[in-house]
């Protein structure tokens, strides 16, 4: 066959009428591979801060529909993990991906968030000037390039979800008010619900109970463990009390890595976990 | 067509005040005109044609000013160079004036304006060749500040610099303008500006009628501006908007990419500047250097606090009280103002940190209350 014949014959295959080039084709919905049961992985991750390191070659799997605890000491890599699946922060080394196809390190935040992975800060941060409704509406799933956003209006089954995201978060009488007027257990309540409102498939949770009242840490309880199942929740907490009534799985940090993994009752009859905890001696004794 | 008239009419529930506010400036504006062109000069209540001159100048600056609001006061981007915008406006304005003035010139040369026969130089720049078409002076006077502010807002936002650093460099973008613009190398008539304008689209500038018309028109765009911003802001991209302003690593984990909202919204700020610059030259009848000065960025910025930020008539108001109070005060004491202005800024910054209209509320809601308890008992 002539060199002729051959560019003839790659033009035809460039213009094959029964396919769509790559950059034509309309960008795949972000689906979620979870084919073998695991939503996140992170492996060997590493990142340091002016040499100190905040996470020392850090592995984590998460199970589709899991609720997954993670606890540690101050300064464990908790919430500096939760910043590199977000994409605030990135790391030295290691990989993170979000089902088997999506490369979270290579992703912004806001990308990341649109995959479906919502996080709550430890200090609840909600658009205190803005009513408790709009803070909702802001956080539908919806498209959010500027233009669309420009002409936006919302339609009646949105109006829908905020309603039942406002009965759920239990803030339905104030949905009119300014965010900023809401106690600070509310303002908790309102940042879940602006993750619930966005429909994601993986939640990241940092202290969610802090400086609630009792009732509302049962209630908070109620709502995680009603979520696991359908959604993924990793929780931050550092209520004991709190994440025995929740947990099915635990992963204790320690310096940057994973100390230990199982059930509550392993975690606490482990004797690494006992000695960080609680200091040698008492390990020894 | 339909739908853009409901996108339109929606927005006319959030701000009550919008249209209150852009009736009573077109009735006075319509006065105004009404008065100076009607009376007789010896009647008590003639405008002066100077006075119709000063007033559209205020606009201008009300104008201005409201760009500042609605990247400082909504989103939070504090741009102490914005007189760079509206100068780069007036200059494109500028030019098309001095394309005008033709043959009759000092120098009368049928082309080149009276700086480049001066200075010797044989032929128009590149950047000269179209000015003298109205339409197109006019894409200038929007193209050019709004690319500029794409250019310089893509870089910043886009490095994700933020707060005091963003100013700092705002400042430095229009000192730097400052500085090349009076360069005569720049062809921009270098320290003298551009000036002696004669005629605009075949309009004597001199004339009274030219005069209020141009009054005119600067207070109808005024009101389309405030009305269109009014509407942008209370659509979902202005409540973006303000989460950009109070939380915006928030807006971002919520899928936003805050860097595109900051940069359009900078952009249609700028354009207005630039808008604003366009009609404030044929007013004034002079653009040179001085407009690209950080202090004149500044003042602006005080405008906007003294009549309240984050609230467009806010803007609008101030910039109308602090520009009389300055003519009034120059008048009487020149030496004085610079002085008067920073006092005005520390004392609204102490005591009315949400400016005018935020007295105005809170005088509102003191007094409610005290009303509906008599009610009450």
């Amino acid at each position: 066959m002539s060199a002729f014949d051959n560019s003839i014959q790659g033009l035809r295959e460039t213009f094959r009428r029964d396919q769509v080039w790559p950059f034509l084709a309309p960008e795949q919905a972000a689906k979620v591979d979870v084919s073998n049961q695991m939503i996140l992985y992170v492996e060997g991750l590493n990142l340091s801060f002016d040499g100190f390191k905040a996470l020392n070659d850090l592995n984590l799997y998460v199970n589709d529909g899991e609720l997954r605890c993670l606890i540690g000491a101050n300064g464990a890599g908790k919430t500096t993990l939760m910043d590199v699946i977000t994409g605030k922060s990135k790391p030295d080394a290691g990989s993170v991906f979000f089902g088997q196809t999506h490369n979270l390190l290579t992703k912004d935040e806001a990308d990341i968030a649109q995959l479906g992975i919502g996080r709550k800060f430890q200090k609840p941060t909600v658009f205190e000037e803005q009513t408790v409704f709009d803070n909702l509406e802001l956080s539908l799933k919806t498209d959010k390039r500027v233009l669309p956003t420009l002409f936006a209006c919302l339609s009646p089954t949105e109006v829908d979800r905020i309603d039942e995201v406002l009965s759920i978060i239990g803030l339905k009488q104030q949905r009119f008010m300014k965010a900023g007027a809401l106690s600070h257990g509310q303002k908790q309540w309102l940042e879940i619900g602006m993750l619930l409102v966005s429909d994601p498939r993986l939640l990241l949770i940092d202290e969610p109970v802090a400086g609630m009242t009792a009732q509302e840490t049962e209630r908070t309880a109620e709502l995680l463990t009603s979520l696991a199942g359908e959604r993924t929740v990793i929780v931050v907490e550092h209520d004991m009390e709190f994440v025995r009534s929740i947990a099915r799985t635990v992963t204790v940090l320690h310096q940057g890595s994973v100390l230990a993994e199982g059930t509550m009752d392993q975690i606490q009859s482990n004797k690494d976990v006992i000695e960080v905890y609680l200091g040698e001696e008492a390990a020894e004794v | 067509m339909s739908k853009l008239i409901n996108w339109f009419s929606e927005g006319r529930s959030s701000g009550k005040y919008t249209l209150p506010f852009v009736i009573l400036l077109l009735a006075v504006t319509v006065l105004a005109s009404a008065a100076n062109l009607l009376l007789p000069q010896d009647s008590a209540l003639y405008v002066s044609t100077y006075s119709i001159t000063l007033l559209g100048k205020y606009l201008c600056y009300a104008m201005l000013a409201l760009a500042v609001d609605i990247i400082w006061g909504y989103c939070g981007i504090l741009s102490l160079g914005h007189g760079a915008f509206f100068a780069l406006g007036g200059y494109a304005m500028g030019m098309y004036l001095m394309r005008q003035i033709g043959d009759r010139g000092v120098y009368g040369h049928p082309i080149l304006p009276d700086f480049m026969v001066f200075l010797d130089w044989q032929e128009l720049p590149w950047f000269w060749h179209g000015m003298d078409q109205f339409w197109f002076a006019m894409i200038m006077a929007v193209l050019v500040p709004g690319l500029l502010a794409f250019v310089f807002g893509w870089l910043a936002f886009r490095s994700r610099v933020t707060g005091v650093y963003l100013s700092i460099m705002t400042q430095a973008l229009t000192y730097a303008l400052l500085l090349a613009f009076f360069r005569n190398e720049m062809g921009f008539g270098g320290n003298n500006g551009l000036t002696d304008f004669k005629e605009i689209l075949g309009f004597d500038l001199q004339a009274d009628s030219t005069r209020v018309s141009l009054f005119i028109i600067t207070a109808i765009l005024l009101a389309v501006v405030l009305m269109l911003s009014q509407r942008i802001l209370s659509s979902r991209l202005g409540k973006v908007t303000l989460a950009v302003r109070d939380a915006e690593a928030r807006t971002r984990f919520i899928g936003y990419r805050t860097e595109r909202y900051k940069v359009w919204l900078f952009v249609y700020s700028a354009v207005i500047a630039g808008v604003a610059g366009a009609l404030y030259v044929p007013q004034v009848g002079i653009i040179n250097p001085g407009e690209f000065s950080p202090i004149n960025s500044i003042e602006v910025v005080i405008w906007v606090a003294v009549g309240g930020r984050g609230t467009l008539i806010g803007a609008i108001i101030g910039a109308l009280l602090v520009n009389y109070a300055k003519t009034r005060f120059t008048a009487i004491m020149p030496d004085g103002w610079l002085f008067a202005l920073g006092a005005l800024f520390v004392l609204v910054t102490l005591f009315l940190p949400k400016g005018l209209i935020g007295l105005y509320g809170q005088l509102k809601s003191k007094r409610q209350p005290a009303s509906s308890q008599e009610v009450t008992s």
